[in-house]
């Protein structure tokens, strides 16, 4: 395995995103949807900031879940998956699509994050480093999770269905976390208060990382 | 030229416990060609998977050595190019842009970029490289496959219905390669198509066996 070959793959994914928008609309039309649903249905209610930390990783989950798994599924769907496997080993593969998951569902937690302090005005974060660095590592968590998923539910009938199902599960330790680490910004604790949550969400995504790595080869080659 | 040995030793392939084939076993040098032939539905692209290494055999061992050196199953992606109707190339990239991601991942040097030009000259579609793919015709797609096949020069060619989707000029560009793969390293192709068997020194029937 080499690193400019996962580079190039990071790549090629990108420029394919860009002109096929096989991920990217669908994303972005489903956080404003479900952002206007929030807002419609919070109406005058004035709902706590323990429930809007949770109603935000429901969005970003669901957003991930629906558009993290076709870096896999279009490589299976468009018959280019065995060209890839032809072409490199399989470990620059996965660590090419996990950067590229990961960096798409960052920039796609950043937008959540700004559209909803932006437009829901009960949420108020008073500390944002503890914010930034949850969306971080809670995106970095979401897209080693769901690399490996995406591989395996590639090679299903039933693709869509199968992803959120079998995420859910593994997420949700992460998602746990996440919540408890967007309240404490919520309620303006100190960097050292949010450490013990860092840390889970840091050994999840190593854990995560790891595992797949050595199972990816099995997933990716039958 | 390189010492090539292309060693398989009773493999079979089960899906679902329905048997494919069973107990397939040659020995390939290099300077050979040798032909896959079988009814429809016979199992010769499965063959063609698991000799390429991206299907792994239920049983059965395939041995591949490049100068006396094995080459660890299923890892044979740096010597193999294979053609084949399943086989895809990214439809949003044009022909150039295929072929220079190739080079990238395969670490190809310089040299690479005149053997793509040529190769894109002798397939006919050199004044097509800078469309997209999506706009290619099916045998435009075909030979663009060969052209990403051979471009780094494997020790082993594989086709699967080597001639499929291809006019005259095609097919002839197509038998060019195949006679000087045939003459610098291992060539296997699996075909029904009288005038491609022509090609092979070994036949094999994946249903009676060798002929």
């Amino acid at each position: 395995m080499t690193f400019i070959t996962s580079y190039h793959i990071f790549i090629k994914e990108f420029v394919s995103e860009f002109r096929t928008r096989y991920a990217l609309n669908a994303l972005l039309m489903f956080v404003v949807t479900t952002l206007s649903i929030i807002l419609f249905s919070i109406g005058k209610e004035s709902p706590t900031q323990d429930i809007l930390s949770g109603t935000l990783w429901i969005v970003i989950f669901f957003s991930a879940m629906s558009g993290l798994s076709r870096t896999f599924v279009a490589e299976e769907e468009r018959g280019t998956s065995m060209t890839l496997r032809l072409l490199v080993n399989s470990s620059s593969v996965y660590i090419g699509k996990l950067f590229y998951n990961f960096i798409l569902i960052l920039v796609l937690s950043v937008i959540i994050g700004i559209s909803y302090l932006l437009f829901i005005k009960e949420f108020t974060v008073k500390s944002f480093d503890i914010f930034w660095m949850t969306i971080f590592l809670g995106s970095a968590g979401l897209a080693s999770a769901s690399t490996i998923l995406a591989a395996i539910i590639a090679k299903a009938n039933t693709k869509g269905t199968l992803f959120p199902v079998l995420a859910f599960p593994i997420l949700l330790p992460l998602l746990l976390t996440c919540i408890n680490a967007t309240k404490l910004s919520t309620e303006g604790a100190f960097m050292s208060e949010a450490v013990k949550e860092f840390q889970i969400l840091i050994s999840f995504t190593v854990v995560m990382v790891a595992t797949s790595f050595l199972v990816f080869d099995f997933v990716w080659k039958d | 030229m390189k010492k090539l040995t292309f060693k398989s030793e009773n493999i079979s392939k089960l899906y679902n416990r329905k048997i494919i084939f069973e107990k397939i076993s040659f020995l390939l040098n290099e300077g050979t060609a040798f032909a896959v032939t079988g009814k429809n539905g016979s199992g010769k692209s499965t063959l063609v998977k698991i000799l390429c290494g991206v299907l792994t055999p239920t049983k059965g061992l395939i041995e591949f050595t490049v100068d006396g050196k094995l080459v660890p199953y299923p890892d044979y992606y740096p010597h193999i190019g294979l053609v084949s109707p399943y086989l895809n190339l990214y439809e949003e990239f044009s022909a150039e842009e295929n072929l220079s991601f190739i080079m990238k991942v395969r670490s190809l040097g310089s040299e690479s970029v005149q053997r793509a030009e040529m190769l894109l000259h002798e397939f006919g579609i050199y004044d097509h490289r800078k469309k997209e793919v999506k706009y290619y015709s099916s045998g435009m797609k075909q030979r663009l496959k060969y052209c990403a096949a051979l471009l780094h020069e494997p020790s082993v060619l594989v086709l699967d219905e080597p001639s499929s989707n291809l006019d005259q000029y095609g097919i002839e560009a197509v038998r060019k390669f195949m006679k000087i793969q045939k003459q610098n390293g291992i060539l296997i192709f699996a075909t029904n198509d009288k005038d491609d068997l022509e090609f092979a020194d070994t036949v094999y029937s994946v249903e009676n066996g060798k002929r």
